[in-house]
C-alpha cells in the first residue's frame, strides 16, 4: 500500500482513509475485516473497548535486575499519556498496566495469569527478559494474546513463527549483533587477539555463535559466567593468561562493573567492546561506584570501549527522536530524569501504536498480528534499521551502528549494517534516518 | 552424634527449648483423636474421620474452583503448590523439630524431573510423571536426611541451605540436559476428555488449561495433606513429637533418633518433590531462578505464620503468600501509587504482617487460636471441677 496518506493528524480522518483504502481492495484478507466498515469503535476482542485498549507487561520493578530495568515501563507509560492527549488510537485511550516479576520466572507465570485472566489485556508488549519471558510464551500463545515487541534480543520470539505465531521480537537479536561485531573486529582489528567474555546461557550462544562466523580464528579464548555468581576473577585471569589483547563481552550491566574492577586489579588492559545490552554508561558508572565504595565514581574506566547501538541514546541533544523524548518526558512523565532505558520503552511504544493503528479502527488479536507481520517491516522510528517483520519472520530490528563510549555517550564508528540470522550477509544501511512525525505520534494506514 | 551436639554439653544449640515446646507448637499439638469428654459426631476412628473431611475438602475445593474466575483459578493452582510444600515443612519443622531452608532445591528436583519427563516424544501419564518427582524428591530428601539426623538447630540450617544454593546449579553445570540458567520449558499436559465432561456436567464452564492446572494442583494438595495428616495422627507422628520434644526420653523409650529424622526428612522431600512436579506444569518452566533461597524462606515463613506443625496453617501461610502481595500491589495503585512503587510495597507489607505475628501471635494463626481454646477449655474444666469440688464438700 502507498504512503499517500500520511501526516493526517487526527485519528477519524486516518480511519476514513484507512477505511477507503480497503475498500479499494488493498490486503484485506478478512481477518479483521469489520475495521474496513469504519464509522463507530466496537469492542471489537478482548481488552479493547469503544474508549480504550489495554496493554500489559512485566518487569523487574525490584530485586536484582531492577535498576535499568524498572526505567523502561515508566518511558512506555509516558509515552501513551501523551498519545492519549492527542486522541489515543482511534480515539481510544492506551492503558498501559505493568506488573512485578522480581525476575522470578515463577512471578513472571504469576502476573502473567493476572494480566491475561484477570486484567484482561489485548496484548501482551514488551514483557523483559529471556528466562522470564520463557515462561509464558507458551501459555500467551495457547491463549492467542498477541505478545509483541519482547525485551530481550533471543532468537526464541521470531526464529520460528509456526511454533510461535503470537510472539514478536523488537530489539536486534544477539546472532546478527555478533556478526556485525564480528565483521568489524575482521575488518578494523585484523591482528586482534580476541577474548570472549559471555553470560552462560542464550544471550552469551547467539552473541558467540555470530561473532565466530567471522573471526573464528582469531578468538583464543571463550570464558563464561554465570549470572549471580559475582566473582569473575578467573574469568578475567583466564582472558589475560591466553593473551587476549581485544576482549568482546556478552553480559549485563552489573557484569560489565564487576569485569571492569577485575580487570583493573589484575593490571589487565584489553580493548574492551560490550555487547549493548551491558553498556549504557550511566547505569555501569552506578554500578562501579557501588560495587568499588565509591573508589571508582563514574563510567570513566569504560572510555574509550566500543559498544553497539540500535537506538539514538540521550547524550545525541540534537537528535529529533532524543528531542521529542525529552518533551515528552517533561510533559507526561514522572519524576527523574530521561534515561535511555526510558527512551527504549518510548520506541517500543511507538512501534506499538504503529502496530495498533495499523491493526484498524475495530482490532482483533488476529487482526493486530497480522498487521505487524504484513506493515511491520515498513514502519519508521526511532530504531536505526527496519524490523524484520513478515509471515516467515518475527524477528525485531536488524542492523546495528559501532560506537565509542566517550564520558556518558557515545559516538559513531561505523554507521548502522544491517544483517540477519544464520548466514545472511551484512550489508551497509544508506537509508536516511527517519524524522518523528508531529507530536512523535505515528500515522499508519490500517491493512486489514 | 558428636559431642559438639550431646543434649548435656549443649542443650540450647541442639534445640530450641529443653521446656516442652508448648507454645511455639501449639498449632500441631491438637489432641490426636477426639477428646473423650467432648461431644462429637466425627466418627472414632481416625482414618474415617480423615476420610470425612477429604470429601468434604473435595466438594469445597470443586466449588472454589467452579465459583471463581479463571485468574482466581490460576491463583488457586499456584497455592496448591505452595501448601504441598509447606504440609511437608510443617511436618518435618513442626512435629519433628528440624529445620530446612532447602525445601526449595527439593522442589528443584521435583520440578526438573516432571520437566524431563514432560519432555519425552510421548510422556508418560501425569500421574506417573508426578510419582517420579516425588520419587527422586525422596531420594534426596534421604541423602539429606542421613546428613541432618547427625545435625541441629543452626547447624541444620546451614546444611540445608547448602542444598539450596547448590542444587540449582546443577542445572547450571549440566545445561546441555537441564537448559541453563534459562530452564526447561515445560508444555502442560491436556486436560483428558472426561475432564471437560466433568467440568461440563458440574457448571457448564469452560474446561480451560489454567482450570485443568488448578484440579491438578488441588487433587495433589488434598492427597498429601490426607496422608500427612494421617501419618501425623499415627505412631509416627506421636513419635516423631516425642523425638522434638524430649530427646532424652524418646531414647530411654526406644526410639532410634537418627532414624526417625531420616523418616521425617525422607516424607517431607516427597511432599516437596510433588509440590516442585505441580509447580513444573503450572508455571510451564523449570529454571533455577525460580528455585532460589527465597523460595525456601518464603515456604517457611509460611508456616511460621499459619502456626508451626499445623497443616492448614501451613494452607493458610501459603494463602497469605498467594493472595497478599496482589492484593497490597492493587490496594497501592488505588491509593495512586504508580505501578512500581505499588511493586515495591508488597514485600514491605509481607515483612511487616511477618512481624506483626511474631509479636503478638507467636505460636502463629491456626497456633494461638488453638492455644486459646485449649486455655479456655482447661479453665472451664478447672471451675467445673471446683464447683464439683465445693458441692460434695457440703
Amino acid at each position: 500500500m502507498s504512503r499517500s496518506s500520511r501526516r493526517l493528524l487526527t485519528a477519524v480522518a486516518a480511519a476514513t482513509v484507512a477505511s477507503t483504502l480497503a475498500a479499494c481492495g488493498g490486503g484485506d484478507e478478512g481477518g479483521g475485516g469489520t475495521s474496513a466498515e469504519g464509522g463507530e469503535n466496537e469492542a471489537s476482542d478482548i481488552g479493547v473497548t469503544e474508549t480504550s485498549i489495554k496493554l500489559g507487561a512485566h518487569y523487574p520493578l525490584t530485586g536484582v535486575a531492577a535498576p535499568g530495568y524498572s526505567e523502561i515501563p515508566t518511558g512506555v507509560a509516558a509515552y501513551f499519556e501523551c498519545l492519549n492527549q492527542e486522541g489515543g488510537v482511534y480515539g481510544r485511550d492506551v492503558e498501559f498496566v505493568y506488573k512485578d516479576d522480581a525476575y522470578n520466572p515463577t512471578q513472571t507465570a504469576q502476573v502473567t495469569n493476572e494480566l491475561v485472566l484477570d486484567e484482561e489485556i489485548f496484548a501482551m508488549m514488551s514483557g523483559l527478559g529471556t528466562p522470564t519471558h520463557s515462561a509464558v510464551v507458551d501459555f500467551l500463545n495457547d491463549e492467542g494474546v498477541p505478545d509483541l515487541f519482547v525485551s530481550s534480543g533471543s532468537l526464541l520470539w521470531g526464529e520460528n513463527p509456526e511454533e510461535y505465531p503470537m510472539s514478536f521480537g523488537w530489539q536486534t537479536d544477539y546472532e546478527s549483533e555478533g556478526k556485525i561485531i564480528g565483521e568489524y573486529i575482521a575488518e578494523n582489528f585484523p591482528d586482534a587477539k580476541v577474548g570472549l567474555f559471555l553470560q552462560d546461557d542464550d544471550f552469551g550462544e547467539d552473541g558467540e555463535a555470530g561473532i565466530r562466523q567471522y573471526i573464528d580464528d582469531q578468538i583464543v579464548a571463550a570464558e563464561r559466567y554465570t549470572p549471580g555468581n559475582t566473582n569473575v576473577g578467573p574469568q578475567i585471569a583466564a582472558l589475560q593468561a591466553a593473551g587476549a589483547d581485544f576482549v568482546v563481552g556478552f553480559n549485563v550491566p552489573s557484569y560489565t562493573a564487576l569485569s571492569q574492577l577485575t580487570a583493573l586489579q589484575l593490571g589487565y588492559d584489553p580493548q574492551w567492546f560490550y555487547s549493548n545490552v551491558g553498556s549504557d554508561p550511566t547505569l555501569v558508572g552506578g554500578l562501579l561506584n557501588r560495587f568499588s565504595e565509591g573508589k571508582v565514581t563514574d563510567a570513566a574506566l569504560l572510555d574509550g570501549a566500543l559498544t553497539t547501538g540500535y537506538l539514538p541514546t540521550v547524550d545525541q541533544t540534537d537528535n529529533p527522536w532524543i528531542q521529542e523524548f525529552s518533551r515528552i518526558w517533561d510533559e507526561c512523565g514522572g519524576e527523574g530524569e530521561l534515561t535511555n532505558y526510558r527512551v527504549y520503552g518510548m520506541s517500543q511504544a511507538y512501534t506499538m501504536a504503529q502496530a495498533l493503528q495499523a491493526a484498524g479502527q475495530n482490532p482483533t488479536r488476529e487482526g493486530l498480528v497480522e498487521a505487524v507481520e504484513q506493515a511491520g517491516s515498513e514502519w519508521e522510528g526511532p530504531v536505526f534499521a527496519p524490523f524484520r517483520y513478515s509471515e516467515d519472520s518475527h524477528m525485531g530490528t536488524s542492523g546495528m551502528s559501532i560506537e565509542r563510549i566517550v564520558g556518558n555517550g557515545s559516538e559513531v564508528v561505523q554507521e548502522v549494517r544491517t544483517t540477519d540470522i544464520g548466514d545472511a550477509p551484512i550489508e551497509e544501511f544508506d537509508q536516511e534516518p527517519a524524522t518523528p512525525p508531529a507530536n512523535a505520534i505515528p500515522d499508519e494506514e490500517a491493512v486489514n | 552424634m558428636s559431642d559438639l551436639q550431646s543434649p548435656a554439653s549443649t542443650g540450647q544449640a541442639g534445640k530450641a527449648t529443653d521446656e516442652p515446646p508448648v507454645k511455639a507448637t501449639a498449632g500441631g499439638d491438637a489432641p490426636s483423636g477426639p477428646a473423650a469428654t467432648g461431644r462429637t459426631f466425627l466418627p472414632q476412628s481416625t482414618l474415617l474421620r480423615h476420610l470425612l473431611v477429604l470429601a468434604v475438602c473435595a466438594v469445597l475445593a470443586v466449588l472454589a474452583l467452579e465459583l471463581s474466575s479463571p485468574y482466581q483459578n490460576s491463583q488457586l493452582a499456584t497455592l496448591s503448590y505452595y501448601a504441598i510444600a509447606a504440609g511437608g515443612l510443617t511436618v518435618l519443622t513442626g512435629m519433628n523439630g528440624q529445620i530446612s531452608l532447602g525445601h526449595g532445591a527439593l522442589m528443584a528436583a521435583g520440578a526438573y524431573t516432571t520437566a524431563l519427563f514432560l519432555d519425552a516424544e510421548e510422556p508418560l501419564p501425569l500421574p506417573v510423571i508426578l510419582l517420579a518427582a516425588v520419587v527422586v524428591a525422596t531420594a534426596i530428601g534421604a541423602l539429606v536426611g542421613v546428613a541432618a539426623a547427625r545435625l541441629h538447630g543452626p547447624y541444620l540450617a546451614g546444611a540445608t541451605l547448602a542444598l539450596a544454593v547448590g542444587l540449582p546449579g546443577l542445572a547450571i553445570y549440566f545445561h546441555d540436559i537441564l537448559g541453563g540458567e534459562q530452564g526447561m520449558r515445560v508444555r502442560a499436559p491436556q486436560a483428558p476428555e472426561s475432564f471437560e465432561s466433568f467440568i461440563d456436567a458440574v457448571s457448564g464452564n469452560s474446561a480451560s488449561s489454567t482450570k485443568w492446572l488448578a484440579y491438578v494442583g488441588a487433587i495433589c494438595l488434598l492427597i498429601t495433606y490426607f496422608f500427612l495428616a494421617n501419618l501425623v495422627r499415627s505412631r509416627i507422628g506421636r513419635t516423631w513429637r516425642a523425638v522434638r520434644d524430649q530427646e532424652v526420653a524418646a531414647e530411654l523409650a526406644g526410639i532410634n533418633l537418627g532414624a526417625w529424622r531420616v523418616l521425617a526428612f525422607v516424607v517431607s522431600a516427597a511432599a516437596a518433590g510433588l509440590a516442585g512436579g505441580v509447580l513444573a506444569i503450572v508455571v510451564r518452566l523449570a529454571a533455577p531462578s525460580g528455585f532460589t533461597i527465597v523460595l525456601s524462606l518464603a515456604l517457611l515463613t509460611a508456616i511460621v505464620i499459619g502456626g508451626l506443625g499445623s497443616l492448614f496453617g501451613a494452607l493458610l501461610g501459603s494463602a497469605l503468600l498467594v493472595f497478599l502481595p496482589p492484593f497490597v500491589t492493587n490496594l497501592g495503585g488505588d491509593l495512586g501509587l504508580d505501578q512500581t512503587e505499588a511493586a515495591q510495597l508488597a514485600p514491605f507489607v509481607y515483612g511487616v504482617v511477618l512481624i506483626v505475628v511474631m509479636i503478638f501471635v507467636p505460636a502463629g494463626l491456626v497456633g494461638t487460636i488453638r492455644l486459646r481454646w485449649m486455655t479456655r477449655k482447661a479453665k472451664r474444666a478447672m471451675a467445673r471441677a471446683g464447683a464439683d469440688d465445693t458441692g460434695s464438700r457440703r
